[in-house]
């Protein structure tokens, strides 16, 4: 649990960290709470340079509010985003689902950026703002772009953030009027990372579920939106039989893997059985 | 001098722990916090391999590493490249492999020592590790126990031809009178319960220090041990060094759970480098080697088959264990099972008993003891099975233990096993926590759940467990061909100003003696607690002990420290009669101040009687000078600690997760010296029994690697995850000790494991259930659902 030697650089710009990064070559890396970097230098399977970091740029922390949708700064920590009160009034799923992430010392240092750039798809967040339809500004060498969540997440802890680059801030639309969310997540101990979970946001009209939006954690490479079961779900009533029914489909477009929490056909029995639940606590059923 | 007379007695008080302070503000010395100019840190390359053969070896390539001094493989190391020993033969002709420290052309398990490396810092030594440069020939391993015993099995150590190594059979009654009785049952039941592998998982890793530049010439090594005193005449057997020139210290430790009742290699390396070098090195371990090079605990196979009339009665139980030792014998790794072996029959009275155990290498960390050490083992097998034949017989599982078990009248009682309990009554525990836990309203709910069809399912789980504490006396301890005494040391000693001096062999690692021992010793000597120094774990300072372990320090020590307070109180007794000048039986003794019958305003305190001892201007002829005594205390037998532990768990048999919803223990263990440290020691045990029963198991692949190597996937729970527990308990006094007292250290660990267990199996029996397997995570449990065709 002894890390190899690195260079460490603290910035105060965005401009700052991507020439830092540019200067460190491939084996430079961001750090902002380093809740999971830490860990891997520790146990020696990421061996960086240098780590530029971010935590300190004024431009990264903070919530704000642009009227049809909030801006999170991507070093803002947990705590933070999910005390804040433009998150709970607009963006209440991710407030629930922050505050199962961990445990609360990590909360008070780990970052939602970071959380969403190591691109775990065990992590909590990533199926949160997949389920969102949340989009991400990245910065480089060569200016700004925008990301949206489903081509910002790659594969096994691989993002559409390059080696020169920085996740600035995360922008989520408000849900509006009439929407119901809940994260179920399921997992062994509290602390633990999910085995499988749910993030679910549903419209509800006149005893009908008209919309719905699902993001699953820990079922593919990466967090994945459980399409066919948005589609079922969109038309039926709010029951609990009717919801049953239409998660009966949440394991489809998924990939499973088997590890020593879950195999294949246990994971994908929970998906269908947690996507009924978190959409019952959605809808208010 | 009369301000403690009045005093209550100390012995039966809640008073908080003296060491807390500094042990939880971390003020306190722990090895890895121990600095010495001029020490060498020491890094260790370990096997990646669970079975290789090392090719070729070269450690130069780490001495080009910047603060890097010395590296050391088998071959570098030579002669300083001891053998581990192993205390316990149990058998003549048991198979004891040699265990290198460094191994020697072949490793044998994930975590085994290949090649050290001494720096000026931790960093730079582990840094240099990169530079070793080791060629492995992949040998096949074999971790199934079972497959380890089939002819053609891969051989973990090829020189010895097996991989067995001992079978140790018990038969009390006769060959034969087993197979007698199971022909005369009317049911007999026979199950395959397995006792998954643990990791100790203590909080403070292991560290060494040692330090040629003692205050004399003597080396000193500062470890994170549970024994310094055993450790110091091992490590001299191991290394040479006269044990004379050799100190052990076990500065405060942070939990060891039998973790750290070993000799480690590591140990073993610092010392003979340091001695080798002239420098200080240190070593502490990271998480990622505690989890492979920490022995580990449990892991056994148990086929198990009990025969009984129909009506319940108990008439023969059957044993037959294959127990895994990993792949070297350590301290006592072989006589781990047969601690089990006289427990199996629990609290019952049953005609006879056949035990059989094989001892197996596999290509895994070793074993050894962990919390309980064969106790959890046995009684988890032996209150399984109850509940199988309850079910059997269509009986509650509470009234068939009722049937069987020794009633508090028949104490003593000799059990099938041959040992003779020393008291106790399961009556009285278990209809206190039947009370507590609310058993009738909760099988009506059960009842009710099960009717509904609930898919949440409500399970209860009992377990009537008793324990051997104690070891000793040490005749029998020989008997079992155990290499050590079972007896304690203390002595005793007034300082000049009145203040005490209180030198235990017992070793604490979090047990909160230095309070227990202090208020024994207050009762008896009449000062206050807070006046008593308790001075442990330094061979220098305490020379003689046994150290901590299997719930002894008590029941054992306990006993030391009060033949010896008493024997300080008649020595100052006699010095207060000659200052005093009446007969020695003229005196009374109360609350530290000794009185004259009939004239109590001429009085001396022992305060002043040890003035006059340290002075010695005026003392008897007869009598030197200070005031102190010692005991070393060889006990007269075991003591046999029992409770009630009862367990409600819902069980989602959706998605095979259970959740305790209340757990109620009533634990008798005899006199409790400090109830609060008592509360305190169940409640831990109770949260590592029930870590084994639903979240711990270390799991290996088949080429051996540990799949479990870190707290991601070997799941301890916190505080967060466990039940608010409702403990409780009965006082029944041991009368194998003059104190009464029992033990309590290992109690939660081995009885909570059966009872969880037993619950989950109960919730999930309509659905043709009859085991789970350990531990019960929701996975296996879901699986189990399915496999017996039941919930959807």
């Amino acid at each position: 649990m002894i890390p190899s030697t690195f260079d460490y650089v603290r910035v105060n710009s965005v401009d700052a960290a991507v020439a830092a990064l540019r200067a460190g070559g491939e084996d430079a890396k961001v750090i902002t709470g380093g809740q999971s970097l830490l860990p891997l230098l520790r146990m020696r399977l990421a061996a960086p340079s240098i780590l530029v970091d971010c935590s300190d740029i004024d431009e990264m922390q903070g919530v704000t509010d642009n009227g049809d949708s909030v801006t999170i700064g991507a070093a803002t920590t947990h705590w933070a985003v999910m005390h804040n009160d433009l998150v709970k009034a607009h963006v209440p799923l991710l407030a629930k689902a922050t505050a199962t992430v961990a445990d609360p010392q990590i909360r008070h240092r780990g970052t939602f950026g970071g959380a969403l750039a190591h691109g775990d798809s065990a992590g909590d967040l990533p199926s949160v703002v997949l389920a969102l339809d949340a989009s991400m500004v990245i910065a480089g060498p060569d200016g700004r772009r925008t990301v949206s969540a489903k081509d910002f997440f790659v594969d096994y802890f691989t993002t559409a953030v390059g080696a020169d680059e920085v996740l600035v801030s995360i922008t989520i639309p408000k849900l509006g009027a009439g929407w119901g969310t809940h994260y179920e997540k399921f997992n062994r101990t509290a602390q633990g990372w999910a085995i499988v979970g749910v993030a679910a946001a549903v419209k509800v009209e006149g005893g009908k579920i008209v919309d719905a939006r699902i993001g699953l954690t820990n079922c593919a490479p990466v967090p994945v939106r459980a399409s066919s079961v948005e589609a079922a779900l969109t038309g039926t009533s709010a029951s609990a039989a009717e919801i049953d029914a239409a998660c009966a489909s949440a394991a489809a477009g998924t990939h499973a893997t088997t590890d020593l929490g879950a195999d294949k056909e246990y994971r994908e029995h929970l998906m269908r059985v947690l996507t009924s639940r978190a959409v019952a606590v959605a809808a208010g059923v | 001098m009369t301000a403690v007379a009045d005093n209550p007695a100390a012995v039966g008080r809640p008073i908080r722990r003296k060491e807390d302070t500094r042990l939880l503000t971390g003020r306190t010395q722990w090895t890895d916090n121990i600095e010495i100019p001029g020490m060498f840190h020491m890094a260790i390359l370990r096997s990646p391999m669970g079975h290789a053969k090392i090719k070729s070896l070269d450690v130069s390539g780490a001495l080009k590493y910047p603060g890097v001094h010395h590296a050391y493989g088998a071959e570098e190391l030579g002669a300083l490249n001891g053998s581990i020993p192993c205390v316990w033969a149990v058998t003549d002709d048991m198979v004891a492999p040699d265990f290198p420290v460094l191994a020697k052309g072949e490793v044998r398990h994930v975590g085994d020592c290949v090649a050290v490396v001494l720096a000026d810092s931790a960093y730079e030594a582990a840094d240099a590790l990169e530079g070793i440069v080791v060629e492995y020939e992949p040998l096949p391993a074999v971790i199934n126990m079972e497959d380890a015993l089939k002819p053609g099995s891969p051989l973990v150590h090829s020189d010895k031809g097996t991989n067995k190594c001992y079978t140790y059979v018990m038969q009390p009654q006769g060959d034969g009178a087993y197979a007698a009785s199971a022909a005369q049952a009317d049911v007999v039941v026979k199950r395959r319960f397995i006792n998954q592998r643990l990791i100790p998982s203590f909080m403070e890793p292991r560290a060494a220090l040692a330090s040629p530049m003692g205050i004399s010439d003597e080396l000193t090594l500062w470890t994170s041990t549970q024994i310094p005193h055993v450790l110091r005449v091992l490590l001299t057997l191991v290394t040479g060094i006269p044990e004379n020139k050799l100190r052990v210290i076990a500065p405060d430790v942070g939990g060891g759970f039998g973790g750290k009742l070993q000799c480690y290699r590591e140990e073993v390396l610092v010392t003979a480098l340091a001695n080798k070098l002239g420098r200080p090195v240190k070593w502490t371990e990271t998480r990622s080697e505690d989890m492979v090079a920490t022995h580990h605990g449990r892991d056994q196979i148990q086929d198990i088959e009990i025969a009984a009339t129909k009506d319940g009665k108990l008439l023969g139980l059957k044993v037959e264990l294959i127990a895994n030792m990993g792949a070297y014998l350590q301290i006592i790794t072989p006589g781990i099972p047969l601690l089990g072996m006289f427990m199996y029959p629990g609290i019952y009275k049953i005609d006879s008993y056949d035990f059989t155990c094989h001892g197996v290498f596999t290509n895994t960390t070793p074993t050894d003891a962990y919390r309980g050490a064969g106790r959890p083992e046995s009684t988890y097998a032996i209150e399984r099975i109850m509940d199988e034949l309850a079910d059997e017989l269509g009986m509650d599982p509470m009234e068939l233990r009722k049937k069987n078990w020794i009633k508090h009248e028949q104490f003593p009682f000799t059990t099938v096993a041959g040992l003779t309990y020393d008291s106790g009554n399961y009556e009285a525990a278990t209809d206190k926590a039947m009370g507590l836990f609310g058993y009738e309203a909760l099988r009506k709910e059960q009842e009710e759940r099960r009717k509904s069809g609930n898919p949440v399912q409500l399970g209860i789980g009992i377990s009537t467990f008793t324990e051997m504490c104690g070891l000793a006396p040490s005749r029998t301890l020989g008997a079992l061909k155990y290499v050590a005494g079972g007896w304690e040391h203390c002595t005793i000693r007034v300082l000049p100003t009145g203040k005490v001096e209180l030198v235990t062999g017992t070793s604490p690692h979090g047990q909160g003696h230095e309070t227990a021992w202090s208020q024994i010793a207050s009762d008896i000597i009449g000062v206050p607690v807070e006046d008593i120094e308790v001075i442990h774990g330094d061979t220098r300072t305490s020379p003689y002990g046994m150290d901590t372990y299997g719930s002894r320090s008590l029941a054992v020590g306990g006993q030391a420290i009060m033949r010896a307070s008493e024997k300080l109180v008649e020595r100052a007794r006699v010095i207060a009669a000659h200052q005093l000048e009446v007969s020695a039986s003229d005196l009374e003794y109360s609350g530290g101040v000794f009185r004259v019958k009939g004239d109590p305003s001429k009085e001396q305190s022992i305060q002043g009687v040890a003035f006059e001892a340290f002075t010695a201007h005026n003392l008897p002829d007869d009598v030197e000078p200070t005031l102190q005594a010692e005991s070393t205390v060889d006990p007269q037998d075991f003591s046999y600690p029992h409770g009630t532990h009862l367990c409600a768990i819902e069980v989602d048999t959706q998605t095979g997760k259970s959740k305790i919803r209340s757990y109620v223990c009533v634990d008798d263990i005899g006199v409790q010296i400090n109830p609060m440290i008592v509360e305190g020691q169940v409640h831990g045990g109770l949260a590592q029994g029930i870590a084994q029963a639903m979240y711990e198991g270390a799991v290996y692949d088949s080429d051996g690697q540990l799949l479990t190597a870190s707290f991601v996937d070997y799941l301890i729970p916190s505080a967060a995850d466990l039940p608010s527990f409702t403990t409780d308990s009965t006082i029944t006094p041991s009368t194998s000790n003059p104190l009464g007292v029992k033990g309590v250290g290992e109690a939660g660990a081995i009885a909570s494991t059966p009872a969880v267990i037993n619950a989950i199996v109960d919730a999930l029996r309509p659905l043709g259930v009859n085991d789970v397997p350990m531990p019960a995570s929701p996975m296996a449990v879901w699986r189990t659902i399915q496999a017996a065709g039941g919930a959807k």
